[in-house]
């Protein structure tokens, strides 16, 4: 394919996908006549910049609580599930338990059985310890996630042993080779686990929908999938509401995203 | 083949160690060591995994509505009673439909767009966070634009004014099961979000092929293009492929968020599994015992489907090129 070909083809794709954007800034700052009129506006004639301060001072949805509670969710959940399945991976990989294999398999499984399954008896434990409409309900239940063990043990498996034998020489144990050798030659691998676990927390809607009944409760997710069932669709304030739901993670995401393609291709999954 | 060369660098023979001081106590202690690693994780997995696969299965045995700790034994009779629900029956069958669509759909789009991304030398970068960042949006707010402005059944909705544009008449969407216009959206609202996230696992995959297969190739007279793609490139991506369908093949079975927030859970059509468990368990019924045996068949289902994908596809292993 000529490269001038090349180049035609990806934009026209690069356009296609970035179209969804594109309504979310445009409907979010126009007014709800333009939205539905007659004519397709390509963009507002009057930017409204006061839809920002309507969203957030909209009676019926408490937007900035929403958006408080997806925040704390997603950070104390992924700095749990970092520590948690980090040494987890890290003990399935390198100590030689003669159980371990067992272990792994044991903990394989649960891969098989989707989270989102066993969300009905989940939900009942936790309504049952009294975790609904808590913090803890939302976040402790998702800490313990097979995948994530998973992908940090295949990554420390290739972790240079070198490192760890020099640790060794040096008198550093299992624990202590781990924190001072393993964990900050890791960073990268472990800025990309965070990202995806944060993108994945913030944006969670299932188990938040069953945990949070509340209002006060609701993470940004299920605040937004309420402004679509409410009585009066205002277009202008979902697409805003839509558009501040999202932000956080763009940032996030252009930021971090060179460590997430690198941690992605150092699983080893491609082979 | 697949062990060779995945990480590229060879690792010098690592030199004689002097031997480790001789361990002893808890401090080297391999035993203690795995079990204070693993420890916070396997409890919190017995807790919250375990014992609510366990407690499930057991209550699919029971008579229990609005009760977690029923006592009216009632042996296969939720399971019998699923399996002739025809709202979990139907679900079963939307979901199969689903997911024979869109996994080959974002296997083949994914590997396409890593095809053109790999290939370019100037805004490489550029072009990869285009594709990759619909991964940041979550279902929720991807499916609100597809149904309220996208995929509008009104006609300021954009496929609606597009079409328009050509004469066409208003469609609606999403709100009439026939013609079946919904599995469009529902396709694609996947589509966008997930295609660049398999896209990096594929351009990772294709940064690892030697080039030395294709000038091999190409000294053996293959014509570039469609021939080496055929011969080279696909053969070397199985392992990367297989991964790819696995994990879209699971990610397919968890549909529900979409499903809730375009279609909605009201409707008689489009529902997913998982949607008809919530329904029947959360919902007004309240009736965990069927719930819980719906999960049950869901999940050994999705243990046969990955198995037997995985005995035709190989559970990773790359295949020797002739």
């Amino acid at each position: 394919m000529g490269n001038t070909g090349l180049y035609v083809c990806v934009s026209i794709a690069a356009v296609l996908f970035l179209i969804p954007f594109y309504l979310i800034v445009r409907n979010a700052l126009s007014t709800d006549q333009e939205i539905t009129g007659e004519n397709w506006k390509f963009f507002p004639s009057h930017v409204q910049w006061g839809n920002v301060s309507e969203l957030f001072n909209d009676p019926l949805v408490d937007f900035s609580r929403s958006l408080w509670n997806s925040f704390v969710v997603a950070v104390l959940m992924t700095a749990g599930i970092l520590l948690v399945c980090s040494l987890a991976g890290y003990g399935l990989a390198r100590i030689p338990y003669k159980h371990a294999n067992k272990v792994f398999y044991a903990v394989l499984a649960t891969l098989m059985v989707p989270t989102s399954v066993t969300f009905v008896p989940s939900f009942v434990l936790v309504s049952s310890l009294g975790w609904i409409d808590t913090y803890r309900g939302l976040i402790i239940p998702g800490l313990f996630s097979g995948f994530t063990c998973f992908l940090f043990r295949q990554y420390f498996l290739g972790f240079p042993k070198e490192l760890e034998e020099a640790a060794r020489v040096d008198g550093l144990g299992y624990w202590g080779a781990y924190w001072r050798i393993v964990v900050p030659n890791s960073l990268n691998f472990f800025a990309a686990m965070a990202t995806i676990t944060f993108i994945s927390g913030w944006n969670a809607f299932l188990w938040p929908l069953v945990i949070g009944q509340d209002p006060s409760s609701w993470t940004v997710q299920v605040a937004l999938s309420s402004y679509m069932t409410n009585q009066t669709v205002n277009y202008h304030l979902i697409f805003m509401a839509t558009a501040f739901s999202i932000l956080p993670l763009v940032f996030v995401f252009l930021f971090l995203q060179r460590w997430l393609v690198q941690g992605i291709a150092q699983t080893g999954i491609k082979g | 083949m697949s062990t060779t060369t995945t990480r590229g660098v060879a690792r010098p023979a690592p030199a004689k160690a002097s031997p480790a001081r001789p361990r002893r106590g808890l401090r080297g202690n391999p035993t203690f060591n795995f079990w204070l690693f693993t420890g916070p994780f396997l409890i919190g997995l017995v807790i919250f995994v375990f014992v609510p696969i366990g407690w499930s299965i057991w209550l699919s045995f029971f008579e229990a509505r609005f009760t977690v700790t029923p006592s009216h034994f009632i042996g296969f009779d939720n399971y019998k009673q699923m399996l002739t629900n025809s709202d979990f029956t139907g679900s079963l069958l939307t979901f199969t439909v689903f997911a024979a669509f869109i996994v080959p759909t974002t296997w083949a789009l994914s590997l396409g767009l890593a095809l053109l991304v790999h290939r370019l030398r100037f805004m490489r970068a550029f072009f990869r966070s285009v594709f990759f960042i619909p991964t940041a949006c979550s279902y929720v707010a991807a499916a609100l634009i597809w149904k309220m402005s996208i995929f509008n059944g009104v006609r300021f909705g954009l496929a609606n004014t597009i079409i328009g544009w050509f004469g066409v008449e208003n469609i609606a969407w999403v709100s009439n099961p026939s013609p079946p216009w919904y599995w469009l959206v529902i396709l694609t609202v996947r589509l966008w979000l997930q295609s660049g996230f398999y896209m990096i696992l594929f351009i990772a995959a294709l940064q690892n092929i030697p080039a030395e297969l294709y000038e091999a190739a190409s000294i053996d007279g293959a014509k570039p293009g469609w021939q080496t793609f055929r011969f080279i490139t696909l053969p070397q991506l199985r392992a990367t492929s297989t991964a790819v369908i696995l994990l879209l093949l699971i990610a397919a079975y968890q549909a529900f968020d979409e499903f809730f927030n375009i279609i909605g859970n009201k409707a008689t059509w489009g529902q997913t599994p998982l949607m008809v468990l919530y329904k029947t368990a959360i919902g007004s019924g309240q009736d965990y015992g069927a719930g819980s045996a719906g999960a049950v068949i869901l999940t050994v289902l999705i243990c046969l489907v990955t198995l037997l994908q995985g005995k035709i596809m190989g559970f990773g292993r790359g295949e020797e090129t002739k």
